[in-house]
């Protein structure tokens, strides 16, 4: 049993390292948040063969989402997805108001450019997650104000 | 009721798990971007050392420990407190040196190693390097501390 301040720094440190080896620049920039989105995905998929070896047949996508917006979260940052909404067409916006790995980083404006680097393992978590669900999808994150932070989903049809 | 016990076992398994697979993923990326094994695991042992100054705190603040007086309790507590709240085992302490200032923890399941299998051509990784990181990082904290209380 691993405790979650662990597993907090870890992936702080995660990204301070993944930084650290790159220099400056957008193109750099661009390459250190797939890094952590690839980290991410390999995680997501673990953790969700894990998580669903016993669970019943999901009915549909929006009970896939359901249960990543209520069971998956709640077991990797121990609270739900706050809101989820949808176009009914394939795009999900999870919206979490307090997320969990940005709450001991600010409570506002101030370091909002540097939030989108602790998003991407997310990001790559559901990606990971939805993908050995049989899900194609792209994910990306926005924060306007931390903590509270939106994941888009987009569910590409094959 | 019961329902709800299980969901409290389950989800503290799947916080292990997500530790578990995170370092995995991470070591897997070092593998990738450095060459040799050695690389690999002086980084490794550097994260654990900033996670450690970090992770003290956060003991102290919890656990309620107090002063050790002489290293052996020191490993103790390492031992029985502190990897216990942590990674939810507990390690052995043996091999003490004659000199008192050196002794082994062994950890009979790592939960880090979950799932892990090494490959033929990483046979000079130390997988599990961040915890000798983390050790080192919290206890110079300790020691840091000791001395400008001494001074």
């Amino acid at each position: 049993m691993a405790d979650e301040a662990l597993f907090l720094l870890l992936h702080n440190e995660m990204v301070s390292g993944v930084y650290k080896s790159a220099e400056q620049g957008e193109v750099e920039n661009g390459r250190c948040i797939t890094k952590l989105e690839n980290m991410g995905f390999r995680v997501g998929q673990g953790l969700i063969e894990r998580f669903t070896k016993d669970t019943a047949r999901f009915k549909d996508e929006l009970d896939i989402m359901k249960f990543i917006c209520k069971d998956f979260w709640t077991a990797v940052f121990k609270k739900q997805i706050d809101n989820l909404r949808t176009n009914h067409q394939g795009i999900y916006v999870l919206q979490d108001n307090k997320f969990r790995l940005l709450t001991q980083m600010s409570a506002g404006k101030q370091y909002l450019e540097h939030a989108s680097k602790y998003l991407a393992f997310t990001c790559g978590l559901i990606r990971g997650g939805l993908s050995n669900l049989g899900i194609k999808s792209i994910v990306t994150a926005e924060v306007s104000s931390m903590p509270a932070c939106k994941f888009q989903v987009m569910i590409q049809k094959l | 009721m019961s329902r709800q016990a299980n969901r409290g076992t389950e989800s503290k398994k799947m916080s292990s798990e997500l530790f578990t697979l995170t370092y995995g993923a991470l070591v897997t990326q070092l593998c990738k971007d450095y060459e040799n094994d050695e690389d690999v695991n002086k980084q490794l042992d550097k994260m654990g050392y900033n996670i450690g100054v970090r992770l003290i705190e956060d003991f102290l603040a919890r656990s309620n420990v107090g002063r050790c007086h002489d290293f052996r309790e020191t490993a103790d507590v390492i031992a029985k407190v502190a990897f216990k709240m942590y990674l939810g085992i507990t390690p052995s302490i043996t091999n003490w040196s004659p000199a008192g200032d050196e002794f082994s923890l062994i950890l009979e399941n790592n939960p880090l190693v979950d799932f892990v299998e090494l490959p033929d051509n990483h046979s000079s990784l130390i997988y599990s390097n961040l915890l000798c990181g983390v050790l080192r990082g919290a206890l110079e904290m300790i020691r840091k501390l000791r001395y400008t209380a001494n001074t």
